[in-house]
């Protein structure tokens, strides 16, 4: 048998050995057996100084090509070798998926919170500044300055936390208009303000009735307000909160500090507009009321009513979260019951 | 006020229907509380004549009555009301007919006798007993003879009429009448009312004046004060078409002296109050203040014990009504009466207002003396009573009236200006179309120029004083939803959140990152839990003058006690796990007229963090866990000076052994620790740990700058060390010393293990720390580091008494 026929006798033993083997030590085993210093190949070669030296390039070429391809053929064992093991491995590895998630701490703002973060910002990005006034005011503040005068319904003692004749829980945010317009510099522009807070009333707790409960007061003063100023900014915040499609009805109301006075509903969002429990089968859902600055208000707080004017609005945060998510205890949002708070995303 | 459509019917001539009315008149009036029928959900009720009515043979209280429906033949049914008799015309519920409750009435036997249907009592067809009149008590409410027996008796009994039934804001009192809502109806419509006055027909061979009285001393009490007398009345029950107005309006009828007055109250909006003349002690009329304990009976029988602010109608100064508010019993028009002296009156609204309310005696008469009374309209609807009153009880009127008081009815002229008016509703509105508002609402104008107008409010409409009043007559006649939407024009207003109010946030945002829900509590507590938990202990809160509830008297001073609260509320629930924070107000007197108000956030944790997990180990909340949340929210609000914690006992409410005052530098910011076991118990709640801050001191505190610091390119080394300490020495003690002595190049002492145990020597602990050494500007050399290292060990050990492990 010539050189030429060991060789390739040679590769043919090899590539079936490399493909019948089952795991890396064999192959490597092959790899020594056939490529090593003391392996046939070597072997083989060692042989070729007894041929011609037409011969000689020609088998020495064979012979390269021949340990090539079972180098070649030995990585490309090793690797898919090595694929299956990972494989094998990986498979061990495997974990139940529908398996809960490790708990993260993670916790949510009070639902109250979010209706008051979400109209703050509203106003906010409408230019408006946010004052925070005090929750224990000067009865001045409170009522007075208001146009509510001393004998008006809504300061019956019965209504009110007093702490001494002059100074009591507030029972409004509107405290803050009268403060924010002595305060004001109308050289500098209008009077753009939101005022969130606590407010207080003399009330027994029940469903419907806190001592405690927020609300959002608002008002811009200035040369050049008017009250359709008022329905457009009320149709922002009422859309921005419940929805684009709800429309915005103005009906006459009554507060002291506001001339014209009004209440705006929307359009029922549980039944838009048809009629059901929510809206007790009117279509219309009350949010807030509102008006234009009263000239006595202005008056009292050194503003002359004759050159500015402006509206004010107020709204009621817990109201607003009880239509929102029908929650129909607002002792629920005191309570702090944690199956409670922790059902409000935070979106708002 | 409950408005019957039928009423407003009578003097409009009205086109859209009742739901179509009351939404209007909520756009441009006053709102809705609700619109109905009384004989809403009622079916199948007609008139019936007895025809024979026999005894039940079973029973001894039945009686089988044939009825005649105005079919072929009559019903037979079967009664037991004991007023039941042949020849009456009764209310019939048919087979198959809906009576109060939804009740459905069926043909069937009772004992044994075949009944095809029901006869009524009103409160059978859903009449209250507030205004069921009086003698239907007895069981059937009889017809008069008039009725047919087939009609429908719903439409008989006027139950078919649809009712507004209007909230009317406190400026509104003119809508406390028909005639006030027949006016903005029409103006709102544009109609043109056609409302109907009673003349009076006097009888001239007896004068009033020799009969009665008035000598009004108070005016501030009664500005005006009217009386008329009508002789030889008969008492009697109300013709049914007066009845139905009554019961639809909400008040029960009485008797013909008392619906009448009751009548033309909600007609006029004008409070009547008739005296039976022969039981009065007396026949000169006044008002006064009570003496301060009088005693009077009121109509409803209670015996009222007055206070001096109270006001009184007297006859020869003998009380005979709380002025405004309610009759007296001794005075009252009983069926004997036979001269009736009525009174027509303005009283001040604020009196009767505070009467009423001190005495809990609200009624239709002081609603409407709360809201003002239409000057204008008394004589009117003294004289209309006075006449009805003669032609239903067959007496009568003897001349002239009586006037004790007299306020005039004064109309108000007011200027308005067509370019502000556009300039406050952000209208393009013509003179035209606010002539026609005024056109509409009746009231007098003079245009003045092209700008300028006169209005002249009229006295019925009372609420209207200003050019402000007008505008908003104006934009509602004219309609809101005809206003533009727009918004004010932009200005250079920057608006936004202030430094302060954006700390505050984050705050917030911090705790919920780390797991704590926000909570709001209660600002008003009790005095014992406002001066529990506090950072800087006040003696005394603020107290409330006049509390509701013994648990809301005072403000807090700190919010844990009301976290505390929260937790019990879980806990008793059978919520375990809470983690929650508040943030807001609390109340620290200073001495001043009010409390400094300061912004605190506190946190309260029970249980465990994380709820139970299958791949967690369980981990129930400890002081170092919550420390930890306060350590991260300190360290984000980017203090430049030094926090450090520092053991605490002086909280009665704290663990004594675990808890720490919180200084930034020197100034005690806050605490941190676990709630004293005897104050958890008296709180019913589990272990619980605690942290209240004052965000006043954060706020105001110096900040660090906003660089950055390089990150060093070179290498750490790092070195452990464990020393045996006795227990004493605090981590503080070893980090402040092993920081002193660590060298330049010392970055970072960071302890990774503590260990006190049985392997320990007694009044030993163990801790360790890996010391993390870098130079900034060169590769640090091993000597280098042995060095340093060296130097620390020293020191720790002759200073510290440590001994390294």
């Amino acid at each position: 048998m010539g050189l030429r026929e060991r060789l390739a006798e040679l590769r043919e033993q090899g590539l079936a050995d490399i493909e019948q083997s089952k795991d890396l030590k064999k192959i490597n085993e092959i790899r020594v057996k056939m490529l090593g210093k003391k392996g046939p190949i070597t072997n083989v070669l060692r042989g070729m100084r007894d041929l011609s030296a037409e011969e000689r390039p020609k088998v020495g070429q064979f012979a390269n090509k021949v340990r090539d391809e079972l180098s070649a053929a030995i990585d490309d064992k090793r690797q898919k070798l090595e694929e299956a093991a990972m494989n094998a491995e990986l498979a061990a590895e495997t974990v139940d998926v529908t398996l809960p998630g490790s708990p993260v701490a993670q916790g949510q703002p009070h639902v109250i919170q979010q209706v008051i973060d979400q109209v703050v910002d509203l106003f906010v990005s409408m230019g408006y500044e946010v004052a925070v006034g005090d929750e224990v005011e000067q009865e001045v503040y409170n009522f007075e300055k208001l146009n509510l005068p001393k004998d008006h319904p809504a300061r019956d003692m019965q209504d009110t936390f007093y702490v001494t004749p002059s100074v009591l829980m507030r029972t409004q945010t509107s405290p803050m208009q009268a403060r924010m317009l002595e305060k004001h510099d109308f050289s500098q522009g209008p009077l753009k303000m939101i005022s969130p807070g606590k407010v207080y009333r003399r009330d027994t707790d029940d469903a419907t009735h806190s001592h405690q409960f927020n609300q959002i007061e608002g008002m811009v003063v200035g040369t050049h307000i008017t009250m359709a100023d008022l329905k457009g900014t009320l149709e922002r915040v009422a859309q921005s909160l419940f929805g684009d499609k709800l429309n915005v009805r103005l009906r006459p109301s009554y507060f002291p500090f506001t001339e014209p006075s009004v209440e705006a509903d929307i359009t029922c969002f549980n039944c838009m507009g048809k009629g059901c429990a929510i809206c007790k089968h009117t279509g219309w859902i009350e949010v807030l009321g509102a008006g234009m600055v009263h000239p006595n208000v202005l008056k009292m707080s050194g503003v002359d009513p004759e050159e500015y004017g402006g509206f004010a609005f107020g709204l009621g945060p817990d109201r607003f979260a009880m239509l929102k998510y029908g929650v129909t205890d607002i002792r629920n949002f005191y309570q702090n019951d944690v199956r409670f708070l922790t059902q409000f995303d935070r979106k708002g | 006020m409950k408005v019957s459509y039928n009423w407003l019917k009578e003097y409009l001539d009205l086109d859209v229907a009742p739901r179509e009315l009351s939404e209007k008149i909520a756009r441009t009036s006053v709102d809705i509380n609700d619109v109905y029928s009384l004989g809403d959900g009622l079916k199948k009720i007609v008139v019936g004549e007895v025809t024979s009515c026999e005894p039940h043979p079973n029973s001894d209280h039945l009686n089988v009555c044939q009825v005649n429906v105005g079919e072929d033949k009559p019903l037979q049914i079967v009664c037991g009301a004991p007023n039941v008799a042949a020849g009456e015309k009764v209310i019939v519920a048919l087979n198959g007919a809906r009576i109060a409750d939804n009740q459905k009435i069926k043909r069937g036997k009772i004992r044994g006798v075949e009944s095809n249907g029901m006869l009524c009592a009103l409160q059978e067809i859903g009449f209250s007993d507030k205004i069921a009149p009086k003698e239907s008590s007895a069981g059937l409410y009889l017809l008069p003879d008039d009725a047919q027996p087939g009609e429908s008796a719903i439409s008989y009994l006027g139950l078919d009429d649809t009712i507004i039934d209007t909230d009317v804001t406190p400026n509104r009192g003119d809508m406390l009448s028909i005639y006030g809502n027949v006016n903005d109806i029409a103006a709102f419509y544009d109609l043109k009312p056609h409302f109907k006055e009673l003349a009076v027909k006097e009888n001239d061979d007896q004068s009033a004046a020799d009969l009665v009285t008035a000598s009004i001393k108070d005016q501030k009490i009664a500005p005006t004060y009217k009386l008329r007398v009508i002789k030889n009345v008969k008492v009697a029950d109300s013709p049914l078409w007066l009845q139905i107005r009554l019961w639809n309006s909400g008040i029960r009828p009485i008797n013909n002296v008392v619906d009448v007055t009751n009548y033309v109250l909600l007609k006029y909006g004008q409070p009547l109050h008739s005296y039976d003349y022969d039981r009065l002690p007396g026949h000169d009329f006044g008002v006064r203040h009570a003496e301060e304990g009088e005693k009077f009976v009121t109509l409803d029988d209670n015996e009222q014990t007055l206070k001096a602010q109270d006001i009184l109608v007297t006859a020869d100064d003998q009380p005979v009504a709380l002025a405004g508010t309610m009759g007296g019993q001794g005075t009252a028009v009983e069926d004997d009466t036979k001269t009736v002296a009525l009174e027509a009156a303005i009283f001040d609204p604020v009196m009767v207002r505070k009467q009423a309310r001190r005495l809990d005696l609200h009624s239709e008469s002081s609603m409407r003396f709360e809201r003002g009374i239409n000057p204008s309209t008394v004589e009117t609807a003294l004289n209309e009573a006075a006449e009805l009153i003669a032609e239903l009880a067959g007496g009568t009127v003897a001349k002239g009236i009586v006037t004790g008081s007299e306020k005039p009815a004064k109309d108000k002229d007011i200027n308005l200006s067509l370019s502000k008016v556009n300039h406050v509703l952000g209208t393009d509105l013509k003179m035209a179309d606010v002539t026609d508002v005024f056109d509409r609402l009746n009231f007098a104008y003079q245009v003045q120029s092209e700008d300028g107008i006169v209005v002249t409010a009229p006295a019925r409409r009372w609420d209207i004083e200003l050019s402000a009043d007008l505008y908003e007559e104006i934009a509602r006649i004219y309609g809101y939803d005809k206003l533009p939407a727009t918004l004010p024009v932009m200005t250079r207003n920057r608006g936004g959140l202030t430094a302060r109010q954006k700390f505050i946030r984050a705050s917030r945002h911090d705790f919920e990152g780390m797991g704590l829900n926000q909570a709001l509590s209660y600002s008003l507590t009790t005095v014992e839990k406002a001066k529990q938990f506090q950072i800087s202990p006040v003696d005394e809160p603020m107290k409330l003058d006049f509390p509701m509830s013994s648990d809301h008297v005072a403000t807090r001073m700190s919010i844990v006690s009301g976290l505390l609260i929260d937790v019990a509320y879980n806990i008793a629930h059978n919520v375990n796990n809470v983690a929650l924070y508040e943030e807001g107000r609390v109340f620290i007197p200073k001495g001043g007229e009010r409390p400094e108000e300061q912004e605190h956030i506190a946190g309260a944790v029970t249980g465990q963090l994380l709820a139970n997990n299958w791949h967690v180990a369980d981990h129930p909340v400890d002081f170092f866990q919550v420390k930890g949340m306060v350590e991260q929210y300190l360290k984000n609000m980017g203090l430049a000076d030094q926090v450090t914690y520092v053991a605490d006992q002086s909280r009665a409410e704290m663990h004594p052994g675990r808890t720490a005052n919180i200084m930034l530098g020197d100034q005690l910011v806050g605490f941190v620790g676990q709630v004293h076991p005897k104050t958890a118990q008296a709180y019913k709640i589990p272990e619980t740990y605690v942290f209240e801050l004052n965000i006043e001191s954060l706020l105001s505190a110096k900040k660090i700058g906003n660089e950055y610091t390089p990150v060093s390119k070179f290498p750490t080394i790092t070195r452990d060390i464990a020393l045996l300490v006795d227990t004493s020495v605090t981590n503080a003690d070893v980090v402040a010393l092993i920081k002193q002595r660590g060298g330049a190049f010392l970055k970072d002492v960071h302890l990774f293990d503590v260990y006190s145990g049985n392997h320990l020597p007694a009044g030993k602990k163990s801790l360790a720390y890996t010391l993390t050494y870098q130079d900034d500007h060169d590769t640090l050399k091993e000597d280098q580091v042995n060095a340093a290292f060296d130097k620390v060990t020293k020191y720790l050990t002759s200073q510290l008494g440590a001994e390294v492990r």
